[in-house]
């Protein structure tokens, strides 16, 4: 049985912990809110992307002179998986599940004799997989000093990740991510970069006649690419919200368990010093009786 | 004719402008062209320059660089990976985008790269402007 001291200094400590898991709470969700808003702003450019690729795309499905970025390069013996993670913990199993995704792929990818490169964005996902496959990882890229997440910050990974391409390092490219349902709820998800896929029920929307300038050829051309950084940064903001709605559940509940810690502490506190007065005034009567 | 067109420039950060206008000018690859209600359906690749767009308060210009425009039925989007108003800008990159565009215009042979490189200069000039104006109306 602890002393009264020592149940005391431990309840101090538990307390001084629940304020700070508290503290983390609150902040984790006015970010959230930001980081929300950031995602939906970011939906409209990422959703008219697709729109307008998904429908160009459509025609080129399949034939021997498409883009490589839409076709592919022929093969499919070289991948680049992208992890995209949150540099912080403390979010609960946030990390972990999107880690957890990306190393069951490369599993099985490496299962069926195919080669895997990886690229970490946020270090938590990085510091998972390094255990087991530090030798496939090509770089790691933290966004730990990036205050506000801009679209140039994703254009920067966009970017490595086409000269890795053009330089033929990798035949096809898919990004780990958490998709942002609720705040209590985000869902691991795959999504391959490169080649290009689009979501097939989207297809059927305007069949309108467009006039194209210079022609479908030239501008799918040039928008192939943007739609990478575009991907990488949409899942980026994803991710952003994921990681606070992540962190203040999982603060929430550090918050609750601490304050049930303190409850038991307490009632075993006042058990003992109730024991200790019990104890005393029966010596104390003891000693009268004596007399 | 319909009314006007409707007008949405999307940066992948914001939904930069949304209203219905008399008409818009947008620098497309092959030339900037304006865009009137009832247009037809045309996608085109943006190089980078300013979006004119004509509406109740008069000209108002947006620096766009990278993406692409899209009319369709009544509404013309413009995604461009950079969508700023004169607001968004340091006044000395405005300055020096000026001096970048006499240094154009003066260089320019034919008529064509002429016409771009002035264009490019009024809209800069446009931007100064409508920065200076805001920057008095800030000091008040």
């Amino acid at each position: 049985m602890p002393s009264l001291k020592e149940l005391k200094n431990r309840i101090s400590s538990v307390k001084s912990t629940q304020k700070i898991t508290r503290a983390m709470q609150m902040v984790a969700a006015a970010k959230l809110r930001r980081a929300e808003e950031a995602a939906a702003a970011g939906r409209p450019y990422a959703e008219r992307m697709n729109e307008v690729l998904t429908g160009l795309g459509a025609a080129y499905q399949g034939r021997a002179d498409a883009p490589k970025l839409l076709g592919g390069t022929g093969s499919d013996d070289t991948h680049l998986v992208v992890v995209a993670t949150a540099d912080r913990g403390l979010c609960g199993g946030f990390n972990s599940s999107i880690a957890k995704l990306a190393r069951d792929h490369i599993r099985d990818l490496k299962k069926t004799g195919k080669t895997v490169k990886i690229l970490c964005v946020g270090k938590k996902g990085y510091d998972i997989l390094r255990r087991l496959y530090k030798a496939d990882i090509v770089e790691m890229i933290s966004l730990r000093d990036v205050k506000t997440l801009r679209y140039s910050n994703a254009q920067e990974i966009g970017e490595k990740v086409l000269a890795m391409f053009e330089a033929g390092e990798f035949d096809v490219a898919t990004l780990f991510y958490s998709k942002f349902k609720s705040v209590i709820s985000q869902v691991p998800t795959a999504q391959q970069l490169i080649p290009a896929q689009f979501d097939a029920d989207d297809a059927d929307g305007d069949t309108l006649e467009y006039d194209y300038e210079p022609d479908e050829e030239a501008i799918l051309r040039d928008l192939l690419p943007r739609n990478v950084s575009v991907q990488i940064y949409s899942a980026l903001l994803e991710n952003g919200a994921g990681e606070m709605g992540a962190k203040m559940t999982a603060m929430d509940n550090a918050t609750r368990n601490a304050g049930d810690m303190i409850d038991k502490l307490t009632l075993s506190y006042n058990r003992q010093r109730q024991a200790q007065i019990t104890k005393e005034l029966i010596e104390i009567i003891s000693g009268a009786e004596a007399l | 004719m319909a009314d006007g067109i409707k007008i949405e420039i999307v940066s992948p950060e914001q939904l930069v402008l949304s209203e219905t206008v008399k008409s818009v000018t947008v620098p497309g690859t092959e030339g900037y062209f304006t865009v009137m209600g009832d247009h037809a359906p045309t996608m085109t690749t943006l190089k980078p320059g300013f979006v004119t767009v004509d509406g109740d308060g008069g000209e108002r210009w947006y620096y766009v660089r990278g993406g692409f425009a899209e009319v369709s039925s009544g509404t013309l989007t413009v995604l461009a990976e950079q969508a700023k108003t004169g607001n968004d800008f340091e006044r000395s990159e405005i300055e020096a985008e000026i001096t970048k565009a006499q240094e154009a215009l003066s260089a320019a042979q034919s008529l064509e790269d002429k016409d771009a490189a002035q264009y490019l200069l009024d809209g800069w000039s446009n931007l100064m402007m409508e920065a200076q104006h805001f920057d008095i109306g800030a000091a008040h």
